[in-house]
C-alpha cells in the first residue's frame, strides 16, 4: 500500500515536471528569445523594460540555463508578475483558488448524489417510467449549455424571486467563507445548482450502466439468496462494486474544473480560476497564464493520485500490485 | 429369469417404501410450475409444467442438458427470477412461496433455505471479508447475535466446511481462497442458519476433478450430520449416481423422467436418459469415447407441439410429433414416471428398442 502511494506520488512528480517542460517549450522556446520578454513585458512595455526582463529571466543564455531558471521560479512558488499591476502572479492564482475551491465544493457532493442516486434508481427497474424519467431529465441537463441553465436560474431564482420581494440568493459575487459562512452560502447556491446540474447527467448515465452490470452479477444473487432486503441488496453490495467508473469520473471532473469552471464562474461574476483565465487570454497576461496552467494542471494530477489512493481503499485486490 | 424374481423383489421392497413414506409430508413441493420470460423476441418458455416434492432429509437431483431450464425452475420458486411469469404452486414447510409476500419470502431465503452456485469464483462478493459475508446472513435473520457472536459463530461455520485456521481466515478477501475453499466459504454461508434446504446449483462444476469430489463428500456428510434436504443441479448423472436419492431429468422445461436414482440407473425408461447414460464416461471408456447425445435442444421460444426430444429421438414415431407424452408411471417401481410413448412393459420396450437399435451407429448402454 505503501509501496503503491509512493510510486503514483513519484509518476504525479514526473508528469508535473512533464509539464513545466511542455508549458517552458510553448511559451518560450516556441516564440523565440525576443518575442519572449516582449510578450512578457506586455504590449507598451518600453525597450528599457524589455531588455531588464530579458536578462532577468536570462533570455540572452542557453535554453538550459533558462529551463533552470523558469523551474527554479516554480519550485520557489515565483511565477512571475502579471503586465498590469505587477502583482505576483502567485497572489492573483491565491485569490482565484478559494473561489473555484468554494464553488466546487459545494457542486460535486450534490452532482455525485443527484447523479448516482438517480442512475441507480433507473438501473433497479430499466425501461421503466422511473427508469425514461431520469434518461430524460439527465439527457435534457447533458445537453443544456452551461451558461442557459445559469442565466435561466438568475431569471427565476434570483430575478423573479427578488422582484417579489424575496430576495433569496445574490445575483453574483463571491463573499469568503471566512468573512460570512451564510452569505458564502447564499451567493454560491445558484452557481453550485449551474455545475451540479449539468455535471449529474453524466454520473446518471454512468451510474445505470455500471449498475446495471453489477446487478446481473453472480454475487448479488448470493445476497439476495441470504435473505437480505432489497435496499441493503442494492446499495451495501451492489453499488460498491459499481462505484469503481464513478470514481474515476469523480476524480477527472474534479481535477479538470479546478481550472475550468469557466462559464459557472463567468456567468455568476465569480472571480475564480477560469474567470481569472478568461481575463489573462483577453488581455494576453502571459504569466498569468502560465500560472493558471501549471495550478490547473497540478490539480489533475492530484487528483488522480487521490482517487488511486481511493481505488485501493475500496478494492482489496488493488492492493495488492 | 432372475430378472422376473429381481422385479418381485423390487415391488415388494417399493410397496413397503411406499407404505412408509405415505404420510411423510415433503418438504417442498412443486406443483405444474411454469415460467416465462418476455423477451424482445418473443416469449422464452423456460419451464412448462413442472412437478416435483423433496423430502425432508432426502437429496433431490436435477438433470438436464444446458438450457433446459433447471436453475429457473428452481430460483423462480424461490422468487429469484427476475423479470419472470410464474405460476403453478411451490409449497416449502406447508407455504405456498409463490403466493408470499416479498418480506416473508426473504425470511425463508438464507433462513430455511441455503443456496449455493455454479461458481465460487465469482459467487462472493469480491470487496468484504468472507467472515463478514458469513456473518451478514446471521445478522440478517437474527437481530439479536451480537458482532462477536456472529464473528465466532463464521469461524466455527469456516471450521465446520474444513477451511484450515478459519480465526486467521476471517478477515481474508476472497480472492485470497483457492475456488474450492470460496465453495466451502459459499456452503458455510447457506448453511449458517441450518435450513431445512440446501439448493445446491452445479455446485462442482467450476472445479478440478479432486476438489469436485471433496465438495460432494462435504455435502454427503454435512446432509447426514445436519439432516438437511438437497436440491442437486447438475448436468452430470455421475454426480446424481453419487449423492441423489431421487432424479428429475427435464428436457427443454419439461420433465422427462423422474425415478429414485437406483431406479434410473437400472432400468431408465426415457430415450433422453439413454442418451445421458450414454455419455456418462465410465469405468474403461476413455474420455474421448463419449457418446453425447446428438442435435440441439428446441428453442424455448414458441415450442412446437409434439414430444420435446422428438427431433433428437431414435425411437421416434409420428405418432410423437402430435402430441406431448404425459409423465406415466412404470409399473413395478416407486415414484418413476417418465413421457414417452415406449412401452413401460420392460420386456416390450426391449424389443420396442431393438427394433430401433440397428440404426443406430453408437450403442447405447443398455440395462445398466
Ligand atoms: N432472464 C431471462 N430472460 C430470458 N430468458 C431466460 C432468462 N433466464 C433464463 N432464460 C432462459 O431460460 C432457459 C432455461 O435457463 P436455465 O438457466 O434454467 O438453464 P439451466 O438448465 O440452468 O442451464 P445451465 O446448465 O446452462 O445452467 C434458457 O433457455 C434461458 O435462455
Ligand atoms: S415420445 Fe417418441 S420422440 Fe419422444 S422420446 Fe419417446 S419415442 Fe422419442
Ligand atoms: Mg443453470
Amino acid at each position: 500500500m505503501i509501496t503503491f502511494l509512493v510510486r503514483r506520488l513519484a509518476l504525479g512528480l514526473l508528469v508535473m515536471w512533464l509539464v513545466t517542460v511542455i508549458v517552458f517549450i510553448i511559451f518560450y522556446i516556441g516564440p523565440g528569445p525576443a518575442d519572449v520578454a516582449r510578450a512578457l513585458a506586455g504590449r507598451d512595455a518600453p525597450p528599457a523594460t524589455v531588455a531588464l526582463i530579458a536578462r532577468r529571466l536570462l533570455l540572452d543564455r542557453p535554453w538550459y540555463v533558462q529551463y533552470g531558471h523558469f523551474l527554479w521560479g516554480l519550485v520557489h512558488g515565483n511565477l512571475g508578475y502579471d503586465y498590469f499591476h505587477d502583482q505576483p502572479v502567485t497572489s492573483i492564482v491565491a485569490q482565484g483558488i478559494p473561489i473555484t475551491l468554494s464553488l466546487i465544493v459545494g457542486a460535486a457532493p450534490l452532482w455525485l448524489f443527484l447523479g448516482v442516486m438517480s442512475g441507480v434508481n433507473s438501473a433497479q427497474r430499466p425501461r421503466s417510467f422511473r427508469d425514461r424519467f431520469f434518461t430524460t431529465l439527465a439527457l435534457f441537463f447533458y445537453s443544456t449549455p452551461t451558461f442557459v441553465l445559469g442565466v435561466l436560474l438568475i431569471l427565476f431564482l434570483y430575478y423573479q424571486l427578488t422582484i417579489h420581494g424575496i430576495a433569496l440568493f445574490p445575483g453574483s459575487g463571491f463573499t469568503p467563507l471566512t468573512q460570512s459562512p451564510l452569505e458564502w452560502f447564499r451567493g454560491l447556491v445558484l452557481p453550485w445548482l449551474t455545475l451540479a446540474l449539468v455535471t449529474a447527467a453524466t454520473y446518471t448515465r454512468l451510474t445505470r450502466s455500471s449498475m446495471l452490470d453489477v446487478l446481473g452479477e453472480d454475487y448479488v444473487r448470493t445476497a439476495r439468496a441470504k435473505g437480505l432486503s432489497e435496499r441493503r441488496v442494492v446499495y451495501r453490495h451492489a453499488l460498491r462494486a459499481a462505484l469503481t467508473p464513478i470514481m474515476t469520473q469523480f476524480g477527472i471532473d474534479v481535477g479538470t474544473l479546478v481550472g475550468g469552471t469557466v462559464i459557472t464562474e463567468q456567468v455568476f461574476g465569480l472571480p475564480g480560476l477560469g474567470w481569472t483565465a478568461v481575463h489573462a487570454i483577453q488581455e494576453q497576461d502571459l504569466p498569468v497564464i502560465i500560472g493558471i496552467v501549471i495550478v490547473a494542471s497540478a490539480a489533475v494530477v492530484v487528483c488522480n493520485i487521490v482517487v488511486d489512493a481511493l481505488y485501493a481503499l475500496v478494492d482489496p485486490r488493488v492492493r495488492l500490485h | 429369469m432372475s430378472t422376473a424374481a429381481g422385479g418381485l423383489h423390487r415391488a415388494e421392497a417399493a410397496a413397503a417404501e411406499l407404505v412408509r413414506r405415505a404420510d411423510a409430508v415433503p418438504l417442498l413441493e412443486i406443483a405444474d410450475l411454469r415460467v416465462r420470460f418476455d423477451t424482445a423476441d418473443g416469449s422464452v418458455q423456460a419451464v412448462r409444467g413442472v412437478s416435483f416434492a423433496v423430502e425432508a432429509g432426502h437429496t433431490l437431483g436435477i438433470v438436464g442438458e444446458s438450457g433446459s431450464g433447471k436453475s429457473v425452475a428452481t430460483q423462480a420458486a424461490f422468487g429469484f427470477a427476475r423479470g419472470a411469469k410464474v405460476s403453478g404452486r411451490a409449497l416449502f414447510e406447508g407455504r405456498d412461496l409463490l403466493t408470499m409476500s416479498e418480506k416473508e419470502l426473504r425470511a425463508v431465503r438464507g433462513a430455511r433455505v441455503g443456496m449455493i452456485f455454479q461458481d465460487p469464483l465469482t459467487s462472493l462478493h469480491p470487496m468484504y471479508r468472507v467472515g463478514w459475508q458469513i456473518g451478514e446472513g446471521i445478522r440478517a435473520h437474527d437481530r439479536s447475535a451480537t458482532r462477536r457472536e456472529t464473528r465466532s459463530r463464521a469461524a466455527e461455520l469456516m471450521a465446520r466446511v474444513g477451511i484450515p485456521h478459519p480465526h486467521e481466515r476471517l478477515d481474508d478477501y476472497p480472492h485470497q481462497f483457492s475456488g474450492g475453499m470460496r465453495q466451502r466459504v459459499m456452503i458455510a454461508m447457506a448453511l449458517a442458519l441450518r435450513p431445512s434446504l440446501l439448493i445446491a446449483d452445479e455446485p462442482t462444476t467450476a472445479l478440478d476433478p479432486t476438489v469436485q469430489a471433496q465438495i460432494l463428500e462435504l455435502l454427503r456428510e454435512l446432509r447426514d450430520d445436519l439432516g438437511t434436504a438437497i436440491i442437486l443441479i447438475t448436468h452430470d448423472l455421475g454426480v446424481i449416481a453419487e449423492i441423489a436419492d431421487d432424479v428429475v431429468v427435464l428436457y427443454a422445461g419439461t420433465i422427462m423422467e423422474e425415478a429414485r436414482v437406483k431406479d434410473l440407473f437400472r432400468d431408465h425408461h426415457h430415450p433422453y436418459t439413454e442418451g445421458l447414460l450414454g455419455s456418462l464416461p465410465s469405468a474403461g471408456v476413455p474420455k474421448g469415447e463419449l457418446v453425447p447425445i446428438e442435435g440441439q435442444p428446441p428453442s424455448p421460444i414458441d415450442p412446437p407441439p409434439g414430444c420435446p426430444f422428438g427431433p433428437r429421438c431414435v425411437y421416434r414415431t409420428t405418432t410423437c410429433a402430435l402430441r406431448a407424452p404425459p409423465l406415466v408411471e412404470i409399473p413395478g417401481q416407486l415414484r418413476h414416471r417418465s413421457a414417452c410413448v415406449l412401452p413401460t412393459d420392460p420386456v416390450l420396450r426391449q424389443s420396442a428398442r431393438a427394433a430401433h437399435r440397428p440404426a443406430v451407429a453408437h450403442g447405447a448402454p443398455q440395462g445398466r
